[in-house]
C-alpha cells in the first residue's frame, strides 16, 4: 500500500492521525518527511500539527531503521536485574548507541520503558518478540535468531 | 482419547521460548504417533516456571516447568502425556502453593482457558454478568457497581460507581467508554495478562459499562509495546461481533456497542487520562486542565467513562456473583482483590491476586521467595515509577490504599519491584527525575523544568558539591512539583525521590537527620 492508500483507508475514522501514522510506519518502518504534508492536506491539519504529533511520540521515527528494531528495557525492574550492565553490553556488541543503526543496517537500537515482562527482567524486544532473563549468552542467541530470520 | 496439552501464548511465556516448545511438542507428538490436543492458554502467572506446560489428567492438570524445547523429547520418553514422573513434573498446577494461596476473582480464568475461544469463555461463567446486566436499568447497574466498593485500579483508586454516575448524569447525544490499557509503569503487567489471557473479560466489562450510561462506542487505548495483547484483543473482538456480543443488537437486546483497539505510540504520559484522550483524538499527548472531568466532557468533548483494564475486567465478576460477593473481600475502604505483580529482583516473580490487606513482606517472601540474587532485599518500589521506595522497616505495611498513604507511599497499580542491597538509591532517585524529564508532556512548568533541574541537583548532591544546601533545594523543588504540577507525573515523581532521601540518606552521603 502507498502512503496515499493508507491515508484514504483510515482518514474517516474519528481521531485518525495516530492510526494513519501507525499504518505508514507498519508499512515502511518510518514516517517519511515527504508524507507529512500529504497527511496534513488529507486531514485538514497544518504541517506543524502533524510534525508536532510525529515528534511527540517516542514510537514514531522519521528515518528508515535497520532490518530489525531492537528495544532494550531501561525501567526500574530491569535495572534491579542488571539492566544497566546489559545495556552497556548490547551497545558494545552492536557497536552503536541508542537511536542508531548498525553499519550493516541489521539493527536499530532503541531504549524502551517497560515491556511488561517485569517478572522475567531484564527484557529485550526484537521486532515485537519479547525475550526475558536476558544474559550476555542469551543476547548472542537473540541476535542470531534475528539474523536467521533475514 | 486425545490428551490436552497446554502451552501458554502469554508474552512472558513466549519470552522464555514457549513458541519453540509448542512447535517441538507438536513435531514430537506427530513423530511418535501420540495424539494430543495442543491448546495455547494464557499464563498462570508463575513467571519463574515459564514456559509452564500442562497436561490434562483425570485428577486435574499437571504442570511441567520451566520447559525448554530441548527438554521435550525427554518428556515424551518419560511418558509426559500420561503425566508420569520427570524432574520437571511439578504435580497438580492448582496445588502449587503460589497458585493455591491466591484469591482469583478477576484472574479466575486466566491461564486456564484458551483466551480467544468463546466456548471456553461462556462455559466458565463468561457473559453471565452481561446477561444479568441486560436485565437492569443504567441506574441499577451503577448502583451495583457502587455497592461493590470497586475503586479504580489504575492507581488513583477513585470510586468507580461515582465516576459512572457522573457520566450517567451528564446529558449528551453521544457518550463513550474508554479503556486505559497504556500500562506504562515498570513492574506492572496485570493489564497485559488479562488482555492476552482473557480478552473477552475486558470486552464484557466494557459492554456492561456501555449499558450503564448508554454509550454506543468504546475504545481500548493500548500501548504499542504490547503486540501480543493487540492480537488477542482483535481476535476476541472479531469473534464477539460475529456472535452478537458486540454490534448493533447485543444478544437481541436492541442495545448497541462498538469496540475498537487504538494503539498508543510509546508515550508514558498517555497513561494519564486526559493525555490519553488527546492522543485518541489524534493529538500530542498533552494533558488537559481539569475540570471539566472526562466523565462530563471527555473524548471529543463528550461524557466518557475512562477506566483501567483491571477496573473494567472486575465488572463481570460483580454482575455474575453480586456486589456483596466482591465487597466481602478486602479491608477498610479497599474492597475486593488486587492483582499484585511481583517484579524485579525476586526468585518467584509473577502475578498474585489477593484481597487487600496482605502485607508487603508476605508478598515478597511467602510468594516471591526473597531475592533472585540471594542477597538481602533492601528496597521495594511499589506502584510504578511514581511510587515510593519502601525500606525493610516498612515491609509489614498492609497492601491497602489508606495504609500506603499513611506511610507516604502509593499502592498504584499493584506492581512491586524489589532491589537487593547492591542498589544505589541516589542513582534511583536521579533516574526518577530523568524519567520524568524524558516523559513530561511539557504543559506545566514544575514538571517540564523541575525534572531537569532535579537531575542537576541530585548530581550535585552525589558529587558532594554544596551538599547540604542542595539537599534543601531538592526538598523545595519536590514541594513545588508536588503541589504545582498539573497531573500525576510531575506531581508524584517526588514520591520515589523523597522516599529514597528519607529512607536511604547514606546513599546521598547525608546523615539520617537529613543533613
Amino acid at each position: 500500500m502507498t502512503v496515499e492508500e493508507i491515508i484514504e483507508g483510515l482518514k474517516e475514522k474519528p481521531g485518525a492521525l495516530l492510526p494513519i501514522l501507525h499504518g505508514i510506519q507498519d508499512q515502511l518502518g518510518y514516517i517519511p518527511v515527504e508524507a507529512v504534508p500529504v497527511i496534513a492536506r488529507e486531514l485538514n491539519l497544518t504541517r506543524a500539527d502533524v510534525h508536532g504529533v510525529v515528534s511527540f511520540y517516542h514510537h514514531f521515527r522519521s528515518h528508515a531503521p535497520g532490518r530489525h528494531v531492537m528495544q532494550v528495557c531501561q525501567a526500574e525492574s530491569c535495572q534491579a536485574m542488571g539492566g544497566v550492565a546489559l545495556t552497556a553490553h548490547v551497545k558494545k556488541q552492536l557497536g552503536v548507541d541508542f537511536h542508531q543503526t548498525t553499519k550493516d543496517k541489521a539493527f536499530t537500537l532503541e531504549p524502551v520503558y517497560c515491556l511488561g515482562n517485569c517478572a522475567l527482567s531484564p527484557a529485550v524486544m526484537v521486532d515485537g518478540n519479547v525475550y526475558g532473563r536476558v544474559t550476555p549468552e542469551r543476547f548472542a542467541q537473540v541476535v542470531e535468531e534475528a539474523l536467521e530470520d533475514r | 482419547m486425545k490428551t490436552a496439552v497446554y502451552v501458554p501464548r502469554d508474552s512472558s511465556a513466549l519470552s522464555m521460548g514457549a513458541e519453540s516448545v509448542a512447535r517441538t511438542i507438536r513435531t514430537e507428538a506427530a513423530n511418535r504417533g501420540v495424539e494430543i490436543d495442543l491448546i495455547r492458554n494464557g499464563s498462570r502467572g508463575m513467571a519463574w516456571l515459564e514456559p509452564l506446560v500442562e497436561v490434562s489428567t483425570p485428577k486435574g492438570r499437571v504442570a511441567f516447568g520451566p520447559v525448554s524445547a530441548k527438554d521435550v523429547p525427554g518428556l515424551f520418553e518419560a511418558g509426559f502425556v500420561k503425566a508420569d514422573a520427570h524432574s520437571l513434573n511439578l504435580g497438580l498446577t492448582e496445588e502449587i502453593p503460589y497458585f493455591k494461596n491466591q484469591e482469583r476473582l478477576t484472574f479466575a480464568r486466566v491461564g486456564i482457558t484458551d483466551p480467544v475461544s468463546l466456548p471456553d469463555y461462556t462455559n466458565s461463567g463468561g457473559f453471565v454478568g452481561l446477561a444479568n446486566a441486560l436485565k437492569l436499568s443504567g441506574e441499577q447497574i451503577i448502583k451495583e457497581v457502587t455497592e461493590s466498593g470497586l475503586r479504580g485500579r489504575g492507581g488513583a483508586a477513585f470510586p468507580t460507581g461515582i465516576k459512572w454516575k457522573t457520566a450517567y448524569d451528564a446529558p449528551a447525544d453521544q457518550k463513550y467508554i474508554v479503556c486505559n490499557a497504556d500500562e506504562g509503569d515498570s513492574g506492572t503487567f496485570s493489564d497485559r495478562m488479562v488482555m492476552e489471557g482473557d480478552p473477552f473479560l475486558l470486552i464484557e466489562g466494557m459492554t456492561i459499562a456501555s449499558l450503564a450510561i448508554g454509550a454506543t462506542h468504546g475504545y481500548i487505548y493500548l500501548r504499542s509495546e504490547y503486540p501480543h495483547a493487540e492480537r488477542a484483543l482483535n481476535e476476541a473482538i472479531a469473534t464477539a461481533y460475529q456472535e452478537g456480543y458486540l454490534g448493533n443488537d447485543i444478544r437481541g437486546s436492541g442495545k448497541t456497542f462498538h469496540l475498537e483497539v487504538r494503539r498508543g505510540a510509546g508515550a508514558y504520559i498517555c497513561g494519564e487520562e486526559t493525555a490519553l484522550l488527546e492522543s485518541l483524538e489524534g493529538k500530542r499527548g498533552e494533558i488537559r486542565y481539569r475540570p471539566p472531568l472526562p466523565a462530563v466532557a471527555g473524548l471529543f468533548g463528550k461524557p466518557t467513562i475512562l477506566n483501567n483494564v483491571i477496573t473494567l475486567a472486575s465488572i463481570p465478576t460483580i454482575f455474575e456473583n453480586g456486589p456483596g460477593f466482591y465487597k466481602n473481600h478486602g479491608m477498610g475502604r479497599s474492597r475486593g482483590t488486587l492483582p499484585f505483580q511481583l517484579a524485579g529482583n525476586l526468585k518467584r516473580g509473577g502475578l498474585v491476586e489477593k484481597a487487600f490487606g496482605i502485607t508487603l513482606r508476605e508478598l515478597l517472601y511467602d510468594f516471591g521467595g526473597g531475592s533472585y540474587s540471594g542477597r538481602p532485599i533492601r528496597a521495594v518500589q511499589v506502584g510504578g515509577p511514581l511510587g515510593a521506595y519502601l525500606p525493610e522497616s516498612q515491609f509489614d505495611t498492609p497492601m491497602d490504599y489508606e495504609s500506603f498513604t499513611a506511610v507516604r507511599a502509593l499502592l498504584g497499580h499493584g506492581g512491586l519491584v524489589a532491589f537487593d542491597d547492591t542498589v544505589d538509591m541516589a542513582r534511583m532517585a536521579r533516574f526518577a527525575m530523568e524519567f520524568c524529564a524524558n516523559e513530561s508532556c511539557g504543559k506545566c512548568t514544575p514538571c517540564r523544568i523541575g525534572s531537569t533541574r532535579g537531575v542537576e541537583v541530585i548530581d550535585k548532591i552525589i558529587q558532594n558539591r554544596n551538599r547540604e544546601a542542595n539537599v534543601e533545594l531538592l526538598h523545595d523543588l519536590c514541594d513545588v512539583m508536588l503541589n504545582g504540577s498539573l497531573c500525576g507525573l510531575g506531581g508524584l515523581i517526588p514520591y520515589p525521590v523523597l522516599s529514597a532521601v528519607r529512607h536511604f540518606p547514606q546513599d546521598f552521603g547525608i546523615a539520617r537527620n537529613g543533613k
